[in-house]
């Protein structure tokens, strides 16, 4: 018989096991219609409960005003921005994964995107958090949208990065949520015509739109992830400039670097990839995935995160360089006094990053590293500390020895509203996770079906005779197959 | 609407149902619509489908997009309400560049996924007939309608000469989804004596 699909044996399966369309359907639908086990209870209600507290405290800071938070004159932004920035980059990986790794056809991405973008969607709803909230009044938040108001008009100021970010961080959770939706159509279908249970019947058959599985239908799909993930990869580069615009475009010495966009950005995927790595080996592990979510997976995964935490490293070093070549003591002060001098207030935190963002991934330039679950998990911790304390690092050390040193007496330290506040995100975030890998496939079923006879490994296997063949062979074989 | 007739051909493999589409059109029947539980490429192709224009509409929307906000901001900034910004010109062209971006793509995309919607007839709520349910597990569903011209039993024989597993007969009333370009308003069943 000939071969649909061919692939070299020279790269890995992507699906271990001995897998058909209907077991791969079994598998992945699994999870769905058993019932939830006790640990997807006890994350769940943990995730609940830092909800809770986050509401809490964010009821606080809406009752008494923004002095809750322990943000004063010279540090005017602190846990709240640190917290949108490190959300936002949290989110870069899913869209990486799902739109400019399908652009450039790597089939690994088909096991890790459905959860990846699922973690994209939930992460910029929790970095939108911050920013809203931070605008005090705000049910007064609609002001930011440019509309023909009573008041004028008075527009905004569209060349203000921040009402940029409006637009970007909008359009990219838009963008985001059509991309991972429009791709959960077909397998919504696929656990709508297996539901018994008339709930589900109804929730799913909503929920999948009337999908058929209609060849012109996919046809149309595929132009659509196509033309999506298009438009999704600039998007994604653009989002983060623009938030690294917020700093860019000021003036004050530590911000007012050149070199951001193209940092933040790689930083972004560098925290996105560990966050997904944090939560795709727990997910393995729990709803029993291992098949599916392969240690190759984990592997190429980690290659992105040493290549990344390299760029990052490359530009903490730029920015040090750029400082001293400028001769600007200004720049000076904010880059060698404020964060490598370990005896600053605030030298820790500099050190802290650069320990866990560029030293500690260099582990894994060796293969069994990247290959260990376990030595994985522990990284994608570190890395996620690492990232938020960048984001830190920049905010807050740029800031809190100013110009004027009367004020630098005012060591930083937040409210416990503002720790509540990203306590809560967390709870938000991973109350999404949990919704989400109970009532939708974590992996894409169809897509899985996709590759399955190309890099399932039962298949590979069966592909030996293909690879002892001769090219001559191997084209009369199969070029003249009638299809 | 009318109520037509299908002969539903099941396939348990891809590699048989390429040859088969192909034996099937060159015999004459009608191919109502393959349904399959993942894309498979170079279907549409050998089903003789066009292909389809959705890049065309999303480039028309994001073209829509950058004119709004050019447009819009241009307008604000020298005709509705011009401010100066610490002496800046009223037309700042690279500072638009972002917002300029960011509803390109908006409106592209979501222009596009509506369409997507539209043309697949998929919405909250829409019920349709599926002639298969497996067709979303593992099963390759191909459907023949009959027509005037086609004998159930003919095409029956013939789905299983090229290698259909399972084959039934299902009367489904079609949706403007379906029926949309069909001018014959006359329900299958009424044609009575037609069918050779």
């Amino acid at each position: 018989m000939a071969l649909l699909a061919y692939e070299s044996q020279v790269r890995p399966g992507l699906v271990d096991g001995p897998k058909d369309y209907h077991q791969v359907t079994e598998d992945l639908v699994r999870p769905i219609e058993a019932n939830p086990t006790r640990a997807w209870w006890i994350g769940f209600l943990v995730s609940v409960a830092c909800l809770i507290f986050g509401i809490y405290s964010v009821t606080m800071q809406v009752i008494y005003g923004v002095g809750q938070w322990n943000l004063h004159k010279t540090v005017g932004w602190g846990w709240d921005i640190t917290n949108f920035v490190w959300w936002i980059g949290i989110g870069h990986a899913g869209t990486l994964i799902s739109a400019i790794l399908l652009l450039f056809r790597q089939g690994w991405r088909t096991g890790v995107n459905r959860a990846a973008e699922a973690m994209t969607i939930f992460a910029v709803i929790c970095a939108g958090q911050f920013p809203i909230w931070h605008m005090g009044r705000v049910w007064l938040c609609f002001f930011i949208m440019p509309y023909p108001n009573t008041r004028g008009s008075v527009w905004p100021n569209f060349n203000s990065p921040l009402l940029w970010d409006v637009f970007a961080i909008s359009t990219y959770f838009t963008v985001s949520l059509l991309f991972w939706y429009t791709g959960l159509l077909p397998d919504l279908a696929t656990v709508r015509d297996r539901a018994k249970l008339k709930w589900r019947k109804f929730m799913y058959g909503t929920l999948s739109f009337g999908w058929s599985g209609s060849v012109k239908h996919w046809q149309r799909h595929e132009a659509l992830a196509l033309v999506l993930a298009g438009l999704s990869t600039p998007l994604v580069l653009s989002v983060h400039t623009i938030v690294s615009f917020d700093f860019a475009t000021s003036v004050i010495p530590g911000w007012h670097t050149t070199i951001f966009p193209p940092y933040f950005v790689a930083g972004a995927i560098f925290s996105g990839f560990a966050m997904v790595q944090t939560l795709l080996l727990v997910t393995r592990k729990v709803l029993n995935l291992k098949e599916y979510i392969t240690v190759e997976h984990i592997e190429i995964m980690n290659k992105v995160i040493v290549l990344t935490g390299s760029i990052v490293g490359i530009a903490y070093l730029t920015e040090l360089f750029v400082s001293w070549y400028s001769m600007n003591k200004f720049e000076n002060w904010a880059f060698f006094q404020n964060r490598v001098n370990i005896f600053s207030p605030y030298g820790w935190a500099y050190y802290l990053m650069m320990g866990c963002n560029v030293l500690s991934p260099q582990i894994f330039w060796f293969r069994k590293m990247r290959r260990n679950v376990t030595v994985t998990f522990f990284m994608s911790i570190i890395v996620n500390i690492g990232m938020w304390f960048e984001r830190f690092v920049i905010i807050v050390l740029s800031i809190y020895r100013d110009y004027v040193p009367s004020s630098w007496a005012t060591y930083y330290r937040p409210s416990i509203w503002e720790v509540g506040f990203y306590v809560g995100t967390f709870g938000l975030f991973f109350t999404c996770y949990f919704l989400f890998s109970k009532f939708f496939p974590v992996i894409a079923i169809a897509e899985i079906k996709h590759i399955l006879k190309r890099s399932g490994n039962v298949y590979k296997a069966k592909m030996g005779h293909e690879e002892a063949e001769t090219a001559e062979e191997f084209a009369a074989e199969n070029l003249h197959h009638d299809h | 609407m009318s109520v037509k007739k299908f002969v539903v051909g099941i396939f348990t493999d891809e590699q048989v149902l390429f040859p088969a589409i192909k034996k099937v059109r060159s015999a004459g029947y009608k191919i109502h619509d393959v349904y399959t539980p993942m894309a498979i490429h170079g279907l549409d192709h050998a089903m003789g489908l066009r292909e389809t224009s959705l890049h065309t509409a999303g480039f028309i929307y994001g073209i829509t997009g950058t004119t709004t906000a050019i447009g819009g901001i241009g307008w604000i900034f020298n005709s509705d309400w011009p401010i100066n910004f610490g002496g800046k010109s009223h037309f700042d062209l690279p500072a638009w560049i972002p917002i300029t971006f960011e509803l390109t793509v908006l409106f592209s995309s979501v222009g596009m996924v509506l369409t997507f919607c539209y043309l697949c007839q998929m919405a909250p709520f829409v019920r349709k007939h599926h002639f298969n349910l497996r067709s979303t597990d593992d099963q390759f569903t191909m459907v023949i309608e009959l027509t005037d011209k086609t004998n159930e039993a003919s095409a029956i024989d013939f789905l299983t000469s090229v290698g259909a597993t399972g084959i039934n007969t299902q009367t489904a009333e079609t949706g403007w989804w379906l029926g949309r370009y069909d001018k014959d308003k006359t329900p299958f069943e009424q044609k009575g004596t037609a069918l050779v």
